[in-house]
């Protein structure tokens, strides 16, 4: 079956603007805030954001890293999973941290990562912010503070967020599971 | 490849190179754990690791624990001095009363070679061998492996000599296994009475002559002289061992490029190595012991999130 597109090409660029410009409104220049994505996928969100910050706030450094939630995963036995680079090279203790990932679905995923960051201190706070958020379908407490889009889907699809850098192509579709 | 093609470690000879590489990968990641201002990560949590070292054991016994606590698995310890081994009970009986006590996993170290394998098949519970008698030493061997390939970049076409007591030591063979599936060249060197009959059939040369093997090599491997396990006089005397086998700044110096120098420990200081040798910059001695715990994180990891 030929998967449903949710968002590409100029949308998605605005998509991802606005999200950056949701942000300076509130970390203003960054000086004290962090942003740390989501391994594997929610890395190419951070990082294109990152670099999207940089050309609005004009090439100010801004805190960024990578962190890999395998070892704090409550599934890994249910699971076969492969860990990935942690690449966070600074503090988080009292910065204002922004968690990336792509899509929050169950929400297990962003609990893994509070519990990881804890690792590199202690943050004064820390925000949310997904591309795609599958509503409705939370297994734990946790909600973004800033969404690219929110989508209603059922358990048995597939939202699926590819990137230039991995996939050819930046776009959001949803897919039926065969 | 995501997961171990086996439910235990036995040994090396065992492994895939697969398994082989997704173990020294996977400590990467753990190796980057232990160096955060945290070095505990939750996901043995659930998990309980009995370990029952039949025989004396420093590094490994701490290497393991420590991993083992940074994984955050409950951790039980048994010594085979004080205990009801020491009353006639047998070996099998032993761990059934320990896994009795809901283990999920055992890591043992025997004297006799194969005590794992035989284990393996009488008890429902996963084995790690932590050496058994002069048979395999498998965690040894991958920790080696990943200080290499730390080291040097790559494992594959590099040349290791494994000098010294070839005969006595599970991490010589375990080492030849480990090295060759990932495709590098293994040179034993030693007294011929230290070195194995039939040991070119592991496919491995034998080099008789000390220079000749630290000329050839990339990397040296300096073993200890186990005098517990030698029964008879292997060579006249110490003394004469070192002057002829013993690794010193001299010759090291004297060599036509810079190699790298490894002990599996404890280090017989004056004996097969010196102090000046085990000190220096080409020596990575230490960062084996560091990256012991990182691939034994790894190994019990990997083991535990096979399912089934």
């Amino acid at each position: 079956m030929k998967p449903k597109v949710l968002l590409e090409k100029i949308q998605f660029d605005v998509t991802i603007k606005r999200l950056c410009h949701q942000l300076i409104e509130v970390h203003d220049d960054f000086k004290n805030s962090a942003i740390i994505g989501l391994q594997p996928r929610g890395v190419f969100l951070a990082n294109r954001i990152n670099k999207e910050l940089q050309i609005i706030l004009k090439n100010k450094k801004i805190n960024c890293g990578g962190l890999d939630i395998t070892f704090y995963r409550d599934d890994f036995r249910k699971k076969e999973l492969i860990p990935n680079r942690t690449t966070i090279d600074f503090t988080i203790e009292d910065k204002n941290v922004v968690l990336i990932d792509d899509v929050l679905f169950t929400g297990r995923t962003i609990r893994a990562g509070l519990d990881a960051m804890l690792a590199f201190g202690r943050p004064k706070d820390v925000e949310l912010l997904v591309l795609v958020d599958r509503r409705f379908s939370r297994h734990v407490p946790i909600q973004a503070k800033y969404t690219g889009m929110i989508i209603d889907s059922i358990d048995s699809q597939n939202v699926r967020v590819e990137w230039k850098e991995l996939d050819g192509k930046d776009r959001v579709t949803l897919l039926d599971k065969s | 490849m995501s997961h171990l093609s086996v439910n235990h470690l036995l040994g090396i000879k065992y492994l895939s190179k697969n398994d082989i590489e997704l173990i020294l990968s996977t400590a990467i990641n753990f190796k980057e754990v232990i160096n955060r201002p945290i070095k505990k990560v939750p996901s043995l949590r659930d998990i309980t690791i009995a370990n029952l070292f039949f025989e004396n054991s420093t590094r490994t016994k701490l290497s393991f624990e420590l991993a083992q606590k940074r994984l955050s698995a409950d951790v039980i310890n048994f010594s085979a001095s004080g205990s009801s081994v020491k009353k006639g009970e047998t070996l099998v009986d032993t761990v059934n009363n320990i896994l009795a006590m809901k283990v999920d996993m055992v890591v043992m170290r025997h004297s006799s070679p194969g005590a794992a394998v035989y284990l393996s098949k009488k008890v429902n519970s996963k084995i790690i061998n932590a050496g058994d008698g002069a048979h395999e030493h498998p965690t040894q061997a991958l920790l080696d492996a990943f200080s290499i390939q730390e080291k040097l970049g790559e494992i594959k076409g590099k040349k290791i000599a494994i000098i010294g007591d070839i005969l006595h030591s599970r991490v010589a063979l375990s080492n030849i296994f480990c090295l060759q599936k990932l495709g590098a060249k293994v040179k034993v060197c030693g007294p011929l009475t230290l070195i194995p009959k039939h040991i070119e059939s592991l496919g491995v040369e034998v080099e008789l002559d000390l220079r000749k093997a630290l000329e050839w090599c990339d990397v040296a491997n300096m073993l200890r002289i186990q005098l517990e396990r030698q029964e008879i006089k292997y060579f006249p005397s110490l003394r004469e061992y070192t002057m002829l086998y013993g690794l010193n700044k001299e010759i090291l110096d004297s060599l036509s490029k810079e190699i790298v120098v490894m002990h599996p420990g404890p280090i017989n200081r004056g004996v097969e190595i010196t102090s000046d040798v085990a000190d220096s910059k080409q020596s990575i001695i230490l960062d084996q012991v560091e990256n012991g715990v990182a691939v034994r994180m790894a190994v019990m990891f990997l083991l535990a999130g096979r399912q089934g």
